[in-house]
């Protein structure tokens, strides 16, 4: 629901850094969101395609690498994924670490 | 030619809720960001421990809203400091609206900085505000499967006030439920349950509170 800053946050980081590596233009913006975060990456790709105009980015594509919310057993380690319990699969304790899921960040820009 | 960035997207935001963070140390005021879905009672929550600390502590409040004053208003009447910060919807606060506010807040005045984010229990996880403990209300007709359902709110909070606890006998909710969504997901936060329509439980939150505030001098 917060997409329009979000959006305008990854073009700021790509244009910073193409700019840093005096890049003539964007092609490829890659990013890493965690499912926890709750970002649409179709709204974010929507507002993409406006925000960019008129910029070194105008031509560029995102890239989405989603990374699962994933859960850890703290009492047997088994790796599990929430669906509707929040106990263990495999020994039903109520006690979990998160392993991923909670990632928000531009990995790398692909600039000429 | 690829450029490795590995840059948080919300680099920026992080950098204002730092220096908010560094400010309210300076001035020895301990701030709390109120998280909840629409309607759990965050004001509610607001007025009765400003109402259980009078005395005891001096509280100024930012009140979060996508549109009107009526919260700031409510809080008003309590004759403490307030600032209403409307997000023009936006569906949570960020450190860059709290650090306008901070700059009209008489903040010598104030010892306890209630920060009442948007009602929303997604958006608002996301984003630092530069406060010393995240709050998160759920109240019992919302249900007691919120944990699983928001997971990410409820890992981040500090401590988890259940509202509404008084319709407990009135509508179908399973507290121990509630608790074990919440244990599993977050082990350390404290919870409590209250009722801003009967007052049960706000002085023990409220205590709680005076005690992280005394306990909490550089919390970072």
């Amino acid at each position: 629901m917060h997409e329009l800053t979000i959006t305008q946050n990854i073009l700021n980081v790509a244009l910073e850094h193409a700019r840093g590596a005096g890049a003539k233009k964007v092609g490829r913006i890659n990013l890493v969101i965690g499912e926890m975060t709750g970002i649409v990456s179709e709204s974010v790709q929507f507002y993409f395609n406006f925000i960019k105009e008129g910029t070194l980015a105008e031509e560029a594509s995102l890239f989405f690498n989603i990374v699962p919310a994933r859960f850890r057993c703290r009492a047997c380690g088994t790796p599990f994924e929430l669906k509707t319990d929040t106990s263990c699969p495999h020994c039903k304790a109520s006690d979990m670490e998160v392993l991923s899921g909670r990632e928000l960040f531009v990995e790398s820009i692909e600039v000429d | 030619m690829e450029i490795k960035v590995l840059k948080n997207i919300l680099g920026a935001n992080e950098q204002i809720a730092v220096q908010n963070h560094q400010l309210l140390n300076s001035k020895g005021i301990f701030a709390v960001n109120i998280m909840s879905s629409p309607g759990a009672g965050k004001t509610s929550l607001i007025v009765e421990t400003i109402k259980a600390l009078k005395g005891r502590a001096r509280i100024g409040v930012i009140e979060g809203d996508v549109a009107g004053s009526v919260d700031a208003e409510r809080v008003d009447k309590e004759q403490v400091p307030v600032i209403q910060i409307n997000t023009g919807g936006q569906c949570h606060l960020d450190a860059n609206m709290v650090r306008n506010a901070l700059e009209n807040l008489p903040l010598k005045d104030i010892d306890i900085l209630f920060i009442e984010n948007v009602g929303n229990l997604i958006c608002t996880a996301d984003f630092a505000l530069g406060e010393h403990k995240k709050i998160v209300i759920s109240s019992v007709p919302e249900g007691d499967d919120k944990p699983i359902k928001y997971p990410m709110i409820f890992h981040t909070a500090d401590a988890v006030v259940i509202n509404k606890i008084d319709l407990i006998p009135y509508v179908k909710y399973d507290l121990q439920a509630f608790l074990k969504g919440v244990r599993a997901l977050n082990k350390s936060a404290e919870i409590f349950q209250v009722s801003c329509t009967t007052g049960w439980g706000v002085e023990e939150w409220a205590c709680w509170l005076l005690n992280q505030k005394t306990a909490g001098k550089s919390p970072f």
